[in-house]
Protein backbone atom coordinates (compact mmCIF):
# COMPACT_ATOMS: atom_id res chain seq x y z
CA UNK A 1 0.00 0.00 0.00
CA UNK A 2 1.41 3.45 -0.86
CA UNK A 3 2.38 5.68 2.01
CA UNK A 4 -0.39 8.12 2.95
CA UNK A 5 0.73 9.64 6.26
CA UNK A 6 3.62 12.03 6.89
CA UNK A 7 4.92 13.91 9.92
CA UNK A 8 5.05 17.05 7.82
CA UNK A 9 3.45 18.09 4.53
CA UNK A 10 4.54 21.26 2.75
CA UNK A 11 2.15 22.86 0.25
CA UNK A 12 3.88 24.71 -2.57
CA UNK A 13 7.28 24.76 -4.28
CA UNK A 14 8.25 28.43 -4.45
CA UNK A 15 11.03 30.00 -2.34
CA UNK A 16 9.15 29.32 0.93
CA UNK A 17 8.23 25.75 0.03
CA UNK A 18 11.71 24.82 -1.19
CA UNK A 19 13.30 26.35 1.92
CA UNK A 20 10.86 24.42 4.11
CA UNK A 21 11.73 21.30 2.09
CA UNK A 22 15.45 21.90 2.60
CA UNK A 23 15.07 22.36 6.36
CA UNK A 24 12.68 19.40 6.68
CA UNK A 25 15.00 17.12 4.70
CA UNK A 26 18.03 18.17 6.76
CA UNK A 27 16.04 17.62 9.96
CA UNK A 28 15.26 14.12 8.60
CA UNK A 29 11.58 14.74 9.15
CA UNK A 30 9.21 12.31 7.47
CA UNK A 31 8.02 14.90 4.95
CA UNK A 32 6.40 15.49 1.57
CA UNK A 33 6.29 18.65 -0.55
CA UNK A 34 3.35 18.97 -2.93
CA UNK A 35 3.60 21.36 -5.90
CA UNK A 36 0.87 21.60 -8.54
CA UNK A 37 3.09 22.44 -11.49
CA UNK A 38 6.43 24.08 -12.14
CA UNK A 39 8.72 24.40 -9.12
CA UNK A 40 9.84 27.96 -8.41
CA UNK A 41 6.73 30.03 -7.82
CA UNK A 42 6.36 33.65 -8.84
CA UNK A 43 10.13 34.20 -8.88
CA UNK A 44 10.16 32.35 -12.21
CA UNK A 45 8.38 35.37 -13.68
CA UNK A 46 11.17 37.66 -12.53
CA UNK A 47 13.80 38.36 -15.12
CA UNK A 48 16.51 39.36 -12.67
CA UNK A 49 16.88 39.27 -8.89
CA UNK A 50 19.28 41.84 -7.43
CA UNK A 51 18.22 41.79 -3.78
CA UNK A 52 18.85 38.19 -2.73
CA UNK A 53 22.12 38.21 -0.76
CA UNK A 54 24.96 35.97 -1.84
CA UNK A 55 24.70 36.82 -5.54
CA UNK A 56 26.78 39.99 -5.92
CA UNK A 57 25.99 40.32 -9.64
CA UNK A 58 22.34 39.34 -9.23
CA UNK A 59 20.82 36.16 -10.63
CA UNK A 60 17.96 35.28 -12.94
CA UNK A 61 14.74 34.21 -11.24
CA UNK A 62 14.89 30.81 -12.90
CA UNK A 63 18.53 30.19 -11.93
CA UNK A 64 17.87 31.16 -8.32
CA UNK A 65 14.95 28.75 -8.07
CA UNK A 66 16.86 25.98 -9.82
CA UNK A 67 19.62 26.37 -7.22
CA UNK A 68 17.10 26.28 -4.36
CA UNK A 69 15.55 23.12 -5.79
CA UNK A 70 18.96 21.50 -6.32
CA UNK A 71 20.00 22.35 -2.76
CA UNK A 72 16.86 20.73 -1.34
CA UNK A 73 17.33 17.73 -3.65
CA UNK A 74 20.88 17.26 -2.33
CA UNK A 75 19.36 16.41 1.06
CA UNK A 76 16.73 14.16 -0.51
CA UNK A 77 13.72 16.40 -0.21
CA UNK A 78 10.66 14.28 -1.00
CA UNK A 79 8.24 15.94 -3.46
CA UNK A 80 5.40 15.19 -5.87
CA UNK A 81 3.64 17.16 -8.61
CA UNK A 82 -0.04 17.11 -7.64
CA UNK A 83 -2.80 19.60 -7.01
CA UNK A 84 -4.27 19.95 -3.54
CA UNK A 85 -8.01 20.53 -3.79
CA UNK A 86 -9.01 20.43 -0.15
CA UNK A 87 -7.38 20.82 3.25
CA UNK A 88 -9.22 19.73 6.38
CA UNK A 89 -7.98 20.66 9.83
CA UNK A 90 -9.91 18.65 12.42
CA UNK A 91 -9.79 19.71 16.11
CA UNK A 92 -8.08 16.43 16.93
CA UNK A 93 -6.04 13.97 14.93
CA UNK A 94 -4.12 14.33 11.69
CA UNK A 95 -4.61 17.07 9.13
CA UNK A 96 -6.17 15.86 5.87
CA UNK A 97 -4.95 16.81 2.40
CA UNK A 98 -7.31 15.97 -0.50
CA UNK A 99 -5.61 15.60 -3.90
CA UNK A 100 -6.98 16.19 -7.40
CA UNK A 101 -7.49 12.47 -8.10
CA UNK A 102 -9.73 12.05 -5.06
CA UNK A 103 -7.04 10.41 -2.91
CA UNK A 104 -6.19 11.68 0.57
CA UNK A 105 -2.99 12.14 2.50
CA UNK A 106 -2.70 12.89 6.20
CA UNK A 107 -0.04 14.65 8.25
CA UNK A 108 0.73 15.63 11.83
CA UNK A 109 1.97 19.08 10.86
CA UNK A 110 1.42 21.25 7.81
CA UNK A 111 3.29 24.20 6.32
CA UNK A 112 1.27 26.23 3.82
CA UNK A 113 3.51 27.86 1.20
CA UNK A 114 0.97 28.07 -1.60
CA UNK A 115 1.96 31.64 -2.44
CA UNK A 116 0.07 34.06 -4.61
CA UNK A 117 -0.46 34.93 -8.24
CA UNK A 118 -0.66 38.13 -10.26
CA UNK A 119 -3.86 40.15 -10.07
CA UNK A 120 -5.70 40.88 -13.27
CA UNK A 121 -6.64 44.54 -13.84
CA UNK A 122 -10.27 43.70 -14.58
CA UNK A 123 -10.49 45.74 -17.79
CA UNK A 124 -12.89 44.44 -20.45
CA UNK A 125 -10.88 42.54 -23.07
CA UNK A 126 -8.18 41.43 -20.61
CA UNK A 127 -9.25 37.78 -20.39
CA UNK A 128 -10.06 37.46 -24.09
CA UNK A 129 -6.67 38.81 -25.12
CA UNK A 130 -4.57 36.86 -22.60
CA UNK A 131 -1.65 35.42 -24.55
CA UNK A 132 -2.60 37.68 -27.48
CA UNK A 133 -0.83 40.72 -26.10
CA UNK A 134 -2.03 40.66 -22.49
CA UNK A 135 0.66 39.25 -20.20
CA UNK A 136 1.66 38.98 -16.55
CA UNK A 137 5.24 37.90 -17.27
CA UNK A 138 7.78 40.27 -18.83
CA UNK A 139 10.56 37.72 -18.89
CA UNK A 140 8.36 35.17 -20.70
CA UNK A 141 6.71 37.37 -23.25
CA UNK A 142 8.87 40.49 -23.72
CA UNK A 143 10.73 39.08 -26.76
CA UNK A 144 7.42 38.79 -28.67
CA UNK A 145 7.14 42.61 -28.64
CA UNK A 146 10.33 43.58 -30.46
CA UNK A 147 9.94 47.04 -31.99
CA UNK A 148 6.37 47.42 -30.70
CA UNK A 149 4.64 49.68 -28.16
CA UNK A 150 3.65 48.08 -24.87
CA UNK A 151 1.76 49.38 -21.87
CA UNK A 152 2.73 48.44 -18.32
CA UNK A 153 0.01 48.73 -15.69
CA UNK A 154 1.14 49.37 -12.10
CA UNK A 155 3.67 51.39 -10.11
CA UNK A 156 5.29 49.02 -7.62
CA UNK A 157 8.59 47.16 -7.77
CA UNK A 158 7.46 44.58 -10.29
CA UNK A 159 5.91 47.14 -12.64
CA UNK A 160 8.93 49.47 -12.60
CA UNK A 161 11.48 46.66 -12.92
CA UNK A 162 9.62 44.86 -15.70
CA UNK A 163 8.97 48.15 -17.59
CA UNK A 164 12.72 48.64 -17.63
CA UNK A 165 13.31 45.04 -18.77
CA UNK A 166 10.70 45.36 -21.54
CA UNK A 167 12.58 48.30 -23.11
CA UNK A 168 15.17 45.75 -24.26
CA UNK A 169 12.58 44.57 -26.76
CA UNK A 170 9.82 47.13 -27.16
CA UNK A 171 10.29 50.34 -29.11
CA UNK A 172 8.43 52.21 -26.38
CA UNK A 173 6.98 51.33 -22.98
CA UNK A 174 4.22 53.40 -21.42
CA UNK A 175 3.71 52.88 -17.69
CA UNK A 176 0.21 53.69 -16.48
CA UNK A 177 -0.21 54.13 -12.72
CA UNK A 178 -3.19 55.19 -10.64
CA UNK A 179 -1.02 57.37 -8.35
CA UNK A 180 1.21 60.35 -9.15
CA UNK A 181 4.51 58.59 -8.38
CA UNK A 182 6.08 55.13 -8.29
CA UNK A 183 5.97 53.05 -5.12
CA UNK A 184 8.98 50.95 -6.13
CA UNK A 185 12.29 50.80 -4.20
CA UNK A 186 14.33 53.95 -4.90
CA UNK A 187 17.06 52.27 -6.98
CA UNK A 188 14.41 50.59 -9.15
CA UNK A 189 12.50 53.90 -9.53
CA UNK A 190 15.64 55.78 -10.54
CA UNK A 191 16.41 53.28 -13.27
CA UNK A 192 12.89 53.36 -14.68
CA UNK A 193 12.53 57.16 -14.52
CA UNK A 194 15.91 57.62 -16.27
CA UNK A 195 15.07 55.18 -19.08
CA UNK A 196 14.36 57.27 -22.20
CA UNK A 197 12.18 54.51 -23.70
CA UNK A 198 9.70 54.61 -20.80
CA UNK A 199 6.88 57.15 -20.81
CA UNK A 200 4.57 57.67 -17.83
CA UNK A 201 0.87 58.33 -17.56
CA UNK A 202 0.10 59.17 -13.92
CA UNK A 203 -3.20 59.20 -12.01
CA UNK A 204 -4.80 56.87 -14.55
CA UNK A 205 -5.88 53.31 -15.12
CA UNK A 206 -6.46 51.03 -18.11
CA UNK A 207 -10.24 50.80 -18.37
CA UNK A 208 -10.49 48.64 -21.51
CA UNK A 209 -8.28 46.61 -23.81
CA UNK A 210 -9.20 46.55 -27.49
CA UNK A 211 -8.34 44.10 -30.23
CA UNK A 212 -9.89 41.30 -32.18
CA UNK A 213 -7.18 38.65 -32.66
CA UNK A 214 -4.53 40.58 -30.75
CA UNK A 215 -4.18 43.71 -28.64
CA UNK A 216 -4.48 46.89 -30.71
CA UNK A 217 -5.15 49.63 -28.16
CA UNK A 218 -6.07 50.43 -24.57
CA UNK A 219 -8.53 52.89 -23.13
CA UNK A 220 -7.01 55.05 -20.40
CA UNK A 221 -9.24 56.68 -17.81
CA UNK A 222 -7.77 59.39 -15.64
CA UNK A 223 -8.67 59.84 -11.98
CA UNK A 224 -10.35 63.06 -13.17
CA UNK A 225 -12.60 61.02 -15.49
CA UNK A 226 -10.90 61.96 -18.77
CA UNK A 227 -10.91 59.08 -21.26
CA UNK A 228 -8.38 58.56 -24.05
CA UNK A 229 -7.32 55.79 -26.39
CA UNK A 230 -3.73 54.67 -26.77
CA UNK A 231 -2.50 52.38 -29.55
CA UNK A 232 -0.41 49.51 -28.14
CA UNK A 233 0.34 45.90 -29.06
CA UNK A 234 1.06 44.62 -25.56
CA UNK A 235 -0.39 45.12 -22.07
CA UNK A 236 1.68 43.89 -19.11
CA UNK A 237 -0.24 43.93 -15.83
CA UNK A 238 1.66 44.15 -12.52
CA UNK A 239 -0.82 45.35 -9.91
CA UNK A 240 -0.41 43.21 -6.86
CA UNK A 241 -1.28 39.65 -6.01
CA UNK A 242 -4.10 37.29 -5.07
CA UNK A 243 -3.44 34.48 -2.56
CA UNK A 244 -3.48 30.88 -3.80
CA UNK A 245 -5.88 29.74 -1.10
CA UNK A 246 -8.30 27.47 -2.98
CA UNK A 247 -9.25 24.50 -0.85
CA UNK A 248 -7.91 25.98 2.39
CA UNK A 249 -10.27 26.30 5.37
CA UNK A 250 -10.09 30.10 5.48
CA UNK A 251 -12.46 30.56 8.43
CA UNK A 252 -10.54 28.07 10.53
CA UNK A 253 -7.26 29.78 9.64
CA UNK A 254 -8.83 33.21 10.36
CA UNK A 255 -7.76 34.49 6.91
CA UNK A 256 -7.95 38.26 6.44
CA UNK A 257 -10.47 39.97 4.16
CA UNK A 258 -8.17 39.45 1.16
CA UNK A 259 -7.67 35.75 1.88
CA UNK A 260 -4.14 35.92 3.30
CA UNK A 261 -3.32 33.85 6.41
CA UNK A 262 -2.16 35.53 9.64
CA UNK A 263 0.87 34.00 11.37
CA UNK A 264 2.87 34.85 14.48
CA UNK A 265 6.63 35.44 14.62
CA UNK A 266 7.18 31.68 14.79
CA UNK A 267 5.27 31.29 11.47
CA UNK A 268 2.43 29.53 13.32
CA UNK A 269 -1.18 30.03 12.26
CA UNK A 270 -3.98 29.96 14.83
CA UNK A 271 -4.37 26.19 14.26
CA UNK A 272 -1.89 24.10 16.27
CA UNK A 273 0.54 22.24 14.01
CA UNK A 274 -0.25 24.42 10.99
CA UNK A 275 2.38 26.90 9.88
CA UNK A 276 2.43 29.23 6.88
CA UNK A 277 5.30 30.94 5.07
CA UNK A 278 5.84 33.22 2.09
CA UNK A 279 3.34 35.26 0.11
CA UNK A 280 0.27 33.41 1.44
CA UNK A 281 0.85 35.08 4.82
CA UNK A 282 -0.90 38.28 5.84
CA UNK A 283 1.98 40.76 5.95
CA UNK A 284 3.17 43.98 4.37
CA UNK A 285 6.51 42.89 2.95
CA UNK A 286 6.71 40.11 0.40
CA UNK A 287 10.27 39.46 -0.69
CA UNK A 288 12.05 36.24 -1.63
CA UNK A 289 14.30 36.56 1.38
CA UNK A 290 11.56 36.83 3.98
CA UNK A 291 9.60 34.01 2.32
CA UNK A 292 12.69 31.83 2.86
CA UNK A 293 13.14 33.17 6.38
CA UNK A 294 9.50 32.51 7.29
CA UNK A 295 9.86 28.96 5.98
CA UNK A 296 12.98 28.12 8.00
CA UNK A 297 11.18 29.32 11.13
CA UNK A 298 8.08 27.32 10.14
CA UNK A 299 10.01 24.04 9.99
CA UNK A 300 11.62 24.66 13.37
CA UNK A 301 8.12 25.35 14.76
CA UNK A 302 6.88 22.15 13.14
CA UNK A 303 9.73 20.20 14.77
CA UNK A 304 8.80 21.59 18.19
CA UNK A 305 5.14 20.77 17.59
CA UNK A 306 6.00 17.19 16.54
CA UNK A 307 8.21 16.70 19.58
CA UNK A 308 5.42 17.80 21.95
CA UNK A 309 2.97 15.61 20.05
CA UNK A 310 5.12 12.54 20.75
CA UNK A 311 5.19 13.36 24.45
CA UNK A 312 1.42 13.70 24.64
CA UNK A 313 -0.14 10.31 25.37
CA UNK B 1 16.23 14.66 -16.82
CA UNK B 2 14.01 15.19 -19.87
CA UNK B 3 11.70 12.31 -20.66
CA UNK B 4 12.35 10.52 -23.96
CA UNK B 5 8.56 10.37 -24.29
CA UNK B 6 8.51 14.10 -25.12
CA UNK B 7 9.05 14.70 -28.83
CA UNK B 8 11.03 17.76 -29.94
CA UNK B 9 9.39 19.14 -33.08
CA UNK B 10 10.20 21.88 -35.59
CA UNK B 11 8.48 23.97 -38.27
CA UNK B 12 9.51 21.24 -40.74
CA UNK B 13 7.70 18.33 -39.07
CA UNK B 14 4.94 20.25 -37.24
CA UNK B 15 2.22 19.45 -39.80
CA UNK B 16 3.02 15.76 -40.01
CA UNK B 17 3.20 15.29 -36.21
CA UNK B 18 0.00 17.21 -35.41
CA UNK B 19 -2.00 15.57 -38.20
CA UNK B 20 -1.96 12.36 -36.16
CA UNK B 21 -5.27 10.75 -35.19
CA UNK B 22 -3.82 10.61 -31.67
CA UNK B 23 -4.17 13.82 -29.64
CA UNK B 24 -1.00 15.89 -29.87
CA UNK B 25 -0.07 18.50 -27.26
CA UNK B 26 2.52 21.04 -28.37
CA UNK B 27 4.29 23.02 -25.65
CA UNK B 28 5.70 26.22 -27.16
CA UNK B 29 8.72 27.32 -25.12
CA UNK B 30 12.05 29.14 -25.25
CA UNK B 31 15.29 28.82 -23.29
CA UNK B 32 15.03 32.44 -21.99
CA UNK B 33 11.62 31.77 -20.42
CA UNK B 34 12.01 30.68 -16.78
CA UNK B 35 8.45 29.40 -16.33
CA UNK B 36 8.80 27.41 -19.59
CA UNK B 37 11.97 25.71 -18.38
CA UNK B 38 10.50 25.06 -14.93
CA UNK B 39 7.47 23.48 -16.63
CA UNK B 40 9.77 20.93 -18.31
CA UNK B 41 9.55 18.27 -15.56
CA UNK B 42 5.75 18.72 -15.48
CA UNK B 43 5.52 18.14 -19.25
CA UNK B 44 7.72 15.05 -18.77
CA UNK B 45 5.25 13.66 -16.22
CA UNK B 46 2.31 14.44 -18.52
CA UNK B 47 4.09 12.52 -21.29
CA UNK B 48 4.57 9.54 -18.96
CA UNK B 49 0.88 9.75 -18.01
CA UNK B 50 -0.27 9.59 -21.66
CA UNK B 51 2.41 7.20 -22.86
CA UNK B 52 1.12 5.45 -26.00
CA UNK B 53 -2.20 7.37 -25.93
CA UNK B 54 -1.19 10.90 -26.92
CA UNK B 55 1.78 12.67 -28.44
CA UNK B 56 3.42 15.21 -26.15
CA UNK B 57 5.69 17.53 -28.09
CA UNK B 58 7.75 20.66 -27.52
CA UNK B 59 8.63 23.41 -29.96
CA UNK B 60 11.39 25.96 -29.32
CA UNK B 61 9.93 29.27 -30.59
CA UNK B 62 13.40 30.79 -31.12
CA UNK B 63 14.44 28.07 -33.57
CA UNK B 64 11.03 27.82 -35.25
CA UNK B 65 9.52 31.19 -36.16
CA UNK B 66 6.85 29.98 -38.61
CA UNK B 67 4.49 27.87 -36.47
CA UNK B 68 4.26 30.24 -33.46
CA UNK B 69 3.50 33.08 -35.89
CA UNK B 70 0.78 31.05 -37.56
CA UNK B 71 -0.96 30.55 -34.20
CA UNK B 72 -0.46 34.15 -33.06
CA UNK B 73 1.59 33.12 -30.03
CA UNK B 74 2.58 36.17 -28.01
CA UNK B 75 3.03 34.44 -24.67
CA UNK B 76 4.85 31.35 -23.52
CA UNK B 77 4.50 28.76 -22.24
CA UNK B 78 1.49 28.16 -24.48
CA UNK B 79 0.22 24.62 -24.87
CA UNK B 80 -1.98 23.83 -27.87
CA UNK B 81 -3.83 20.57 -28.32
CA UNK B 82 -4.27 19.20 -31.85
CA UNK B 83 -6.03 16.18 -33.29
CA UNK B 84 -6.12 15.24 -36.98
CA UNK B 85 -4.39 18.56 -37.65
CA UNK B 86 -7.22 20.55 -36.02
CA UNK B 87 -6.70 22.89 -33.05
CA UNK B 88 -8.87 21.58 -30.19
CA UNK B 89 -8.01 23.91 -27.30
CA UNK B 90 -5.12 25.72 -25.63
CA UNK B 91 -3.70 27.00 -22.32
CA UNK B 92 -1.47 30.03 -21.86
CA UNK B 93 0.85 30.22 -18.85
CA UNK B 94 2.54 27.73 -16.55
CA UNK B 95 -0.48 25.56 -15.79
CA UNK B 96 -0.82 22.88 -13.13
CA UNK B 97 -0.15 19.28 -14.16
CA UNK B 98 -3.81 18.40 -13.56
CA UNK B 99 -4.93 21.23 -15.87
CA UNK B 100 -2.64 20.03 -18.65
CA UNK B 101 -3.92 16.46 -18.24
CA UNK B 102 -7.52 17.75 -18.42
CA UNK B 103 -6.63 19.59 -21.64
CA UNK B 104 -5.24 16.46 -23.33
CA UNK B 105 -8.22 14.41 -22.12
CA UNK B 106 -10.49 16.67 -24.20
CA UNK B 107 -9.26 14.91 -27.35
CA UNK B 108 -9.02 11.34 -26.05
Amino acid sequence: MPKTHYELIILGGGPAGLTAGLYAARARLDHLLIEKGATGGQVLNTHWVDNYPGFPDGISGYDLMEKMAAQAARFEMNSIIREVVRVELPEHGPKIIGLDDGSRLTCDSLIICSGARANSCGAPGETKLLGKGVSYCGTCDGPFFRGLHVVVVGGGNTAAQEADHLTKFAEKVTLIHRRDSLRATKVVQEKALANPKIGFIWNSRVSAIFGDKEVEAVEVTGNDGAVSRLAAQGVFVFIGITPNNAGLPLDRLKADENGFIPVDVESCTCVPGVMAAGDICAKETRQIINACGDAAVAVLSAERYLMNLERTP
Amino acid sequence: MASDKVQQISDADFASVTSSAQPCLVDFWAPWCGPCKALGPVIDEVAEHFSGKAIIAKMNVDDNPVTPGKFGIRAIPTMILFKNGQLIDQITGAAAKAQIIDLVNKAL
